[in-house]
């Protein structure tokens, strides 16, 4: 599951940078925004691909920082959801 | 036109016209040349719930989804330019708050932005700040448990009327928006006139000097007032505007084809001259392609598909762009009539002119819809790659 949900985020951000693959731990912010809509449309990305609502609380830019953060942000909103 | 409609929003799109052609329609050249908006269309407006109509409805809005809304703001703008502003506007600052608003900003605001009891306004332009919001130099500045906002604030649509602002301002976290309520002490605003379009819209300066803004009042956290909060309103703001440069297409066409089907030159008609029918035609081909990317990017925003930002950023450029075509185009069929007040065609230039300037300046789009479709492609590219045996790969 977490490895699907992995590929599926690689993918998705591989297309805002020009490098061939993002390494997990890889720090997009210091890669650099290729446009200044790239921060609202991960959200929405995340929030329609793993069918979850991202909202004030969630704004911690080190759940958003690379593959690895997002992968483990999406597992855990994915159990709080299932838990609760 | 309506087969992409669902029967809901068919119904709402004829209800807004007929409210349009009823309550607009007739007064908006009135509007335009006092430069004022009365205050009984914005409350007439706030009681037919049109100015909630995107709100939640746990919060008293009407929950509609992107589509109607954008049918509203299309029927606002072939009335009204600067009424369709207010709507876009208003509902920017509705959307970021519900968006990126604590529990509490919620619950207090929301409620009053659906019934229109307070209408809110969008402070992110600034003197030295436009294009380049990253810009903005308007200082919020810790102090206890609140901040201290200084700034000059300019270009606010309905900033003269509005009751509560969504400002961008810099803190030491970086770009911070704060909701700012106009009876905050050391608020003051200057009525913008002579504006070349939109001249309803109550456009003002904005000035705060060392308004205390509780901490509560932050949307979002510091440092992403304009990544998240404010890109999330634009995103709105660009997608309304769309609609409502649609809007102005229509309102041109009409008034194109009932003009030259009554105008007499050398003995006919001038809807039969060729040149004027391309005109005509032109702005026919360009009302139903605007209309038909606005909805597409009603659809994808109504899916939450990430693409729906590219979608309404290449709609708005389309459809302010038609409009500055259509309304040039409309002048031109109307001759000298055209550049009088007596027709609204003038009314038509000058607002399709400010719809190419805001909400991202066609520059803008043209920048940013190119870094689109490199992502589009190399993302292709990718998928070949992927998909290529690695022994016939390059
Ligand atoms: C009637 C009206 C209402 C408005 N309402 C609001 C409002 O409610 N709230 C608010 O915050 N603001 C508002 N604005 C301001 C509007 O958002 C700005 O005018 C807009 O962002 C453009 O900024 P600017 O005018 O400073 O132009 P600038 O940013 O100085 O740009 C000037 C010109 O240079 C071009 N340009 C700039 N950068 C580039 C680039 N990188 N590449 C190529 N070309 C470029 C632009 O396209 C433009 O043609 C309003 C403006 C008007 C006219």
């Amino acid at each position: 599951m977490s490895m699907d949900n992995k590929a599926k985020i690689g993918e998705y951000l591989s297309r805002f940078f020009p490098v061939q693959d993002l390494k997990d731990d890889d720090d997009i912010f210091q890669l650099g925004f290729v446009s200044s809509m790239f921060a609202i449309q991960l959200v929405s990305f995340v929030e329609h691909e793993f069918g979850l609502t991202i909202d004030n609380d969630d704004l911690e830019l080190d759940n958003f920082r690379s593959v690895g953060a997002l992968d483990a942000f999406v597992t855990r909103k994915q159990s709080a959801a299932v838990a609760s | 036109m309506t087969s992409t409609l669902t029967a809901a929003q068919a119904q709402a799109q004829k209800e807004f016209r007929a409210f349009a052609d009823r309550h607009i329609v007739p007064h908006a050249d009135a509007y335009h040349r006092a430069q004022r908006t009365p205050p009984q269309i914005v409350e007439l407006l706030a009681a037919e719930g049109l100015l909630g109509l995107p709100v939640a409805p746990q919060y008293g809005g009407g929950g509609c989804d992107a589509v109607t809304l954008g049918l509203l703001a299309g029927e606002l703008g072939r009335a009204c330019s600067s009424l369709r502003s207010l709507l876009t506007v208003h509902t920017m600052v509705a959307h970021a708050v519900a968006r990126w608003g604590s529990r509490e900003l919620k619950e207090t605001w929301l409620p009053r932005l659906a019934r229109g009891e307070s209408i809110g306004a969008l402070a992110v332009s600034e003197p030295g700040a436009g294009s380049d919001a990253a810009g903005v130099v308007t200082r919020l500045t810790p102090d206890g448990d609140s901040w201290l906002l200084d700034g000059h604030k300019t270009w606010t649509t309905y900033g003269e009327s509005a009751d509560v602002f969504l400002v961008l301002g810099r803190s030491p976290e970086g770009p911070t928006a704060v909701l700012v309520e106009r009876a905050t002490a050391g608020v003051r605003t200057e009525l913008i006139e002579d504006l070349i379009g939109i001249r309803a819209s109550m456009t003002a300066d904005v000035h705060f000097e060392g308004c205390r803004i509780p901490a509560g009042q932050v949307l979002a956290r510091p440092g992403l007032g304009l990544s998240h909060v404010v890109g999330t309103a634009l995103d709105l703001g660009r997608y309304t505007v769309g609609w409502g440069c649609t809007g102005i297409v229509d309102a041109c066409l009409e008034a194109s084809v009932d003009y030259a089907g009554s105008r007499e030159t050398f003995g006919t008609p001038i809807k039969d001259h060729q040149l004027v029918r391309q005109m005509i035609s032109g702005m026919y081909t360009d009302a139903r392609a605007a209309r038909l990317l606005c909805l597409e990017a009603g659809r994808l925003r109504d899916e939450g598909d990430p693409g729906a930002l590219a979608q309404t950023s290449m709609a708005k450029y389309f459809a302010s762009t038609a409009a500055t075509r259509a309304a040039a185009d409309a002048v031109q069929i109307h001759g000298a009539n055209g550049c009088s007040s007596a027709y609204p065609v003038q009314r038509y230039l000058g607002d399709s002119r400010v719809m190419e300037i805001i909400e991202g300046s066609s520059q803008i789009h043209q920048i940013g819809l190119a870094e689109y479709a490199f992502q589009e492609r190399s993302l292709v590219r990718r998928r070949q790659a992927a998909a290529t045996p690695r022994s016939e790969g390059r």
